[in-house]
């Protein structure tokens, strides 16, 4: 460890590297020493995933592992190739996406929507909150049966439940973050005289903001989540289709891909968010790049 | 309490018969209270005896339960602490409420007045205490108020800074002549800025001194401590 150190040598904030390393590890202190450490710690940290894909590509390769049961890493990536030149890889992942992003729209905005009132308003509060609180009680993905009753197994039924997903986290964490709001820095407002407006866009919806992105990031696991679940109960297209298309030939280099694949959007739409987080909240000493 | 007024009718604010209430509890009964333009009005008083009280239904954050309060333009405050918003950067901060036109060179000059004219595009948390505050003064005058309200602007910054602060505050109370009220706990401070100390006890205006008409400093100290009901330091 010290060698590794000293090789650093002393390592100001500002330089390109550090705040690069401390993202990956979010830690509301962060001095020289620590980035240092959580470095080397990266580094460390990637042995054991890449010696266990060696020595899953290994015991396939030799037969220890029966190809149906999972095929080595090495052929999954040429069915990766293949699909995607000829097959209808792309079209599926597009449909998949469509079908998340449409959800994710149409739920974050009724959660959003429903949260700012409520953040707002007692009555508003006291009207819905507790409806909502109770049908966020329910597991969504135990409504999937009455939700194939009511849309059937087609598009709807795909992008209600994402919309259920992704609403309830982005609903809580908008009315948390705007009862959050330092009521110090209203008072501060109303003492500038701004007007209702200019007090929410000025004051408000920033001092909301970190909470809501967190719910968004949230729901973006959630959103995940619900599609996988919807598409792999009944679809003709998607990734989920894919899937369970592959499963009824034995496929499982396919199956494995399209797991993989869920995967790497899962984890892309993360860093998605925090990049978010990192640009609008640059002033936010717990996410802020710093100056 | 009028016997010591100057004459004078430009006030900033004129209160009559003010009371103020929290549910049953009166903290203010029959207030009466009148700054001028220009003046720097300090004021004393025990914890809790309603300091506060006054300076927040003086801006207009409370509701009053009878009297009046006159003043011709919009209060400006500075809170005991310096109450940025985090998000915006310091221009962005000191120009809060003002029309978008003309914000920023507005900003700038006052920034400028309080000696941060260079961080015009800072974060606020990248700010000591003290240049925060210094923000929040800023943030205060460039309003151009008629009426400065300060609840105890310094009580959280250290000795050195303080002292720097209240020369800082006199020579732009001076330049932009507004009616100020300040509430402080610090006898020194009440003597070193204000023309006139008015002391405050159940929920009145008790005495009022004229700092530049004490004889005896020692002794005019003494007498405000014993007044906050501070036993035993007058003999120090
Ligand atoms: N929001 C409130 N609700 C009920 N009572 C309050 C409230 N705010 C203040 N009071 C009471 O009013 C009285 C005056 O409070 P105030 O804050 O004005 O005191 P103060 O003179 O500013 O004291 P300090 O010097 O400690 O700041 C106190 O007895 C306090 O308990
Ligand atoms: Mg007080």
């Amino acid at each position: 460890m010290s060698s590794l150190d000293s090789s650093f040598g002393v390592r100001r904030a500002a330089t390109p590297q550090a705040p690069a390393a401390a993202k990956r590890v979010r830690r509301p202190i962060s001095d020289g020493q620590h980035r240092i450490g959580t470095r080397a710690h990266v580094a460390l940290s990637w042995i054991a995933p890449l010696l266990l894909l060696a020595v899953w590509e290994g015991l396939a390769r030799n037969g220890w592992i029966e190809p149906q049961v999972l095929p080595a890493p090495s052929k999954v990536v040429a069915t990766a190739w293949k699909l995607g030149l000829h097959g209808t890889l792309l079209r599926d992942l597009g449909t998949s996406l469509l079908r998340a992003a449409a959800g994710f729209a149409i739920g974050g905005g009724i959660g959003f929507a429903l949260g700012t009132l409520v953040g707002f308003s007692r009555l508003a509060e006291a009207l819905i909150d507790r409806s909502v609180q109770m049908i966020r009680a329910i597991p969504f993905l135990a409504l999937l049966p009455l939700v194939i009753v009511w849309f059937g197994v087609g598009e709807g039924q795909k992008i209600f439940l994402v919309s259920l997903g992704v609403a309830f986290p982005v609903y809580i964490n908008t009315t948390l973050g705007i009862r959050q709001v330092d009521p110090k820095l209203l008072e501060l407002g109303r003492v500038r005289g701004l007007s209702t407006a200019l007090l929410i866009r000025r004051i408000v919806l920033p001092g909301a903001l970190p909470s809501i992105l967190t719910g968004v990031r949230y729901a973006l696991a959630t959103a995940w989540l619900a599609l996988v679940v919807a598409e792999t109960i009944g679809a003709q297209a998607g990734l989920g289709f894919l899937a369970m298309d592959a499963r009824e030939f034995l496929r499982t280099d396919v199956i494995v891909l399209t797991i993989v694949i869920y995967a790497l959007i899962g984890v892309l739409a993360d860093s998605l968010a925090r990049l978010l987080e990192r640009r609008l909240l640059a002033w936010h000493p717990n996410y802020g790049a710093g100056r | 309490m009028s016997a010591l007024h100057v004459p004078n009718a430009d006030p900033a604010v004129t209160v009559t018969g003010l009371r103020r209430a929290y549910g049953r509890r009166v903290v203010i009964d029959a207030l009466d209270l009148r700054i001028e333009r220009g003046e720097f009005v300090a004021l004393l008083g025990e914890s809790g005896c309603g300091k506060t009280t006054l300076l927040r239904a003086l801006a207009g954050l409370d509701p009053i339960q009878a009297g009046r309060i006159d003043a011709p333009g919009k209060p400006a405050v500075v809170f005991q602490e310096p109450r940025l918003l985090p998000w915006d950067s310091l221009w962005r901060n000191v120009s809060l409420g003002l029309p978008e036109h003309g914000a920023r060179e507005a900003a700038a000059a006052a920034l400028a007045e309080v000696g941060l004219g260079n961080r015009l595009d800072d974060w606020p948390r990248t700010l000591s205490g003290g240049q925060a505050q210094r923000v929040a003064l800023a943030r205060a005058l460039v309003q151009e108020p008629e009426l400065l309200l300060l609840d105890e602007p310094f009580a959280a910054l250290d000795a050195l800074t303080r002292i720097r602060m209240h020369g800082l505050v006199k020579e732009l109370v001076a330049r932009h002549r507004p009616g100020v009220l300040l509430v402080t706990h610090d006898v020194e401070e009440a003597i070193r800025l204000a023309d006139r100390i008015l002391v405050m006890r159940d929920g009145a205006i008790a005495a009022e001194h004229l700092p530049e008409t004490a004889a005896d400093p020692q002794r005019f100290r003494a007498l405000l401590l014993a007044e906050l009901g501070v036993q035993g330091s007058a003999a120090a």
